[in-house]
């Protein structure tokens, strides 16, 4: 457990070198101890819809990574700081911003990062968007805090896909939400269910399987406009869509040759062509970061137990060997970590395997459904307790653990979305 | 559906005895209908009796009848025909090859343990298993579609193992 804890972390040092090498050399500790940063009010803010510095505490503490320092006053990007008082204060950083709005109605933000430690400013930023972005603006300076103080680029200002299902009144609902639960948006309303959405590596579409055809077929909508269209109903059953990471074709689940096997399809839904062969059961296929293998699941050597082939397809290796029940694979976007589900003693837990050696690290219980960060830091999943499904997400060393709350039905099949801009 | 399949048959039930009542109709037509009639031969004889037949009943819509059970049930991680499904597939299968307009969906189900796209695999399997059966007994793959609803549409709602052998089935939908 603590083999796979060190290796990640050591990973995290050789990739983020290239900048911030002496802060980085500090998350080696972070899990024990965290960068305590004070974060100041931002001026003016009230003037947004919502209050920038508070939403920026609140990913960065979330994050597990940083500890917030309370009761900082209002402090602007203009303010002459004085680093050695802050460091006396026990921040080794210190966020100042301002808020102003455009003539145009869009709202400006510049922000300051100072580094109390090496008495230095760290960065400094100035985004603008439309009003009701405010939430997006304030997760976009989260992210860039995160990334000057990690190495490793920030989460925040990512969105999720997730189901919200209430079956008594035959409500299903495909949403999209920030990354902290918020703003939440309908993208599909059904009577009939809908399960494994999967967002287009760009971000602007969604691949998902509805049943209100009386089965599952599978659709790609575009988000913005509204606009869907089936891309796979093949007779039989038509499911698990996931995206290449060019975003140029998508892999799925088809039965319409018996049992359920893995084929490849264009994104326009041209080409289909048929890329695993097993007499049982093959499905949930992914593809890996670089696009050339694609996990799955199969039952092929009894119970299901996850395999890799080549994107092309051909012959497949088994991956999974504890357990007699290992399902839903998911790759991180270095490529380095497998996530999954395995039945072990009797429930469902969250594993997390570093694939070049083969240690594995049991993340949370009651666990179904992952889906990696796009930056490989966090998984979130469904979980289910006392009768009520809702989504969680632990960070992948399994110290870090939120629970995403909603106020009604259930919500399940999270997808973690790509990086935007 | 079946709502409007039962409709459709009694417009066309309906259909039917109209058209048996038109030669009684004819009967007491206007005169110069008969009049052309009349050169043909003999005036009708009153003793004669036309035989009408009343349409069958579809054995579909009969609700005690053998069609009217459509569930296949199966056993924990079982993806087989049990002998107590077995009559309700020859069943089916003997309605479909006599009746080869109609189309069957198989929808294969599964309980709410596991992973939602396994166990829409597994769901699959159930479906097969009673395609399979079904074709044996000389189903054409042309009337028969085996899909999957997985754990998406329990017919038991909640958890326990009373629940969970509710929803380890597969329907078979007209």
């Amino acid at each position: 457990m603590s083999k796979l804890h060190s290796l990640i972390l050591s990973v995290g040092l050789i990739a983020g070198t290239s900048a911030q090498a002496q802060l980085k050399i500090e998350i080696a500790g972070i899990s024990a101890n965290q960068i305590p940063i004070a974060v100041a009010m931002f001026a003016d803010e009230g003037v947004a819809p919502a209050d920038v510095s508070d939403i920026i505490r609140a990913d960065l503490e979330r994050s597990g990574i940083f500890k917030v320092i309370d009761g900082v006053a209002v402090l602007s990007e203009t303010a002459i700081i004085d680093h050695a008082q802050w460091k006396s204060r026990g921040a080794d950083a210190l966020v100042v911003g301002s808020v102003k709005k455009l003539a145009d109605g869009r709202i400006e933000v510049r922000y300051k990062l100072h580094d109390t430690v090496r008495s230095t400013q760290l960065s400094a930023l100035t985004l603008s968007k439309d009003a009701r972005f405010t939430r997006v603006v304030a997760h976009k300076i989260a992210d860039d805090i995160y990334e000057k103080m990690t190495g490793t680029r920030g989460a925040f200002a990512t969105r999720v896909a997730y189901v919200n299902e209430n079956r008594g009144e035959r409500d299903y609902r495909l949403e999209i939400a920030d990354a902290d639960g918020e703003s939440v948006q309908v993208a599909v309303r059904s009577k009939e269910p809908i399960i494994s959405p999967s967002w287009s590596p760009d971000g602007g579409k969604v691949a998902y399987v509805s049943f209100e055809q009386r089965k599952p077929v599978i659709y790609v909508q575009d988000l913005v406009t509204g606009g869907r269209k089936i891309i796979v109903n093949e007779k039989g059953s038509n499911s698990a869509p996931s995206w290449a990471p060019d975003g140029s074709k998508l892999t799925v689940a088809l039965s319409k040759d018996g049992n359920t096997q893995v084929y490849g399809v264009n994104a326009d839904g041209s080409g289909l062509r048929r890329l695993s062969n097993s007499s049982g059961i093959d499905t949930e296929p992914q593809y890996s970061a670089d696009g050339e293998t694609i996990y799955f699941t199969s039952d092929r050597s009894g119970g299901p137990q996850i395999y890799k082939m080549s994107a092309s397809g051909g012959n497949a290796t088994r991956v999974t060997f504890n357990g007699s029940y290992n399902i839903s694979p998911r790759v991180s976007s270095d490529g380095k970590t497998l996530a999954w589900i395995s039945q072990r003693d009797g429930g469902y837990s969250l594993y997390a395997m570093d694939l070049a050696s083969g240690q594995e690290l049991r993340l949370a219980e009651q666990a179904t459904e992952p889906s990696f960060s796009p930056n490989g830091k966090y998984i979130m999943y469904a979980t289910k307790t006392g009768g009520r499904t809702s989504l969680a997400v632990v960070s992948v060393d399994g110290r870090v653990k939120q629970r995403l709350t909603t106020k009604a039905g259930n919500i399940r099949e999270p997808n973690w979305g790509p990086f935007m801009n | 559906m079946r709502n409007f399949k039962s409709l459709a048959f009694i417009v066309t039930s309906a259909a039917l005895l109209s058209a048996c009542s038109t030669p009684m109709k004819t009967e007491v037509a206007p005169v110069e209908t008969r009049t052309t009639e009349v050169p043909k031969g003999a005036p009708a004889e009153p003793r004669e009796v036309a035989t009408v037949t009343a349409p069958a009943v579809d054995p579909l819509n009969d609700p005690k009848g053998v069609l009217a059970k459509r569930s296949v049930y199966f056993d924990y991680d079982s993806y087989v025909v049990r002998d107590d499904g077995k009559s309700v597939v020859e069943s089916h299968s003997g309605y479909l090859n006599k009746n080869k307009g109609r189309k069957v969906l198989i929808q294969g189900n599964t309980d709410e343990r596991g992973g939602t796209e396994y166990n829409l695999a597994l769901g699959q399997k159930r479906a097969e298993a009673v395609r399979k059966s079904m074709a044996a007994l000389g189903v054409p793959e042309s009337q028969m579609e085996a899909v999957s609803l997985g754990e998406e549409k329990p017919k038991a709602i909640g958890s326990g193992e009373a629940a969970w052998a509710e929803n380890r089935r597969a329907d078979i939908v007209y």
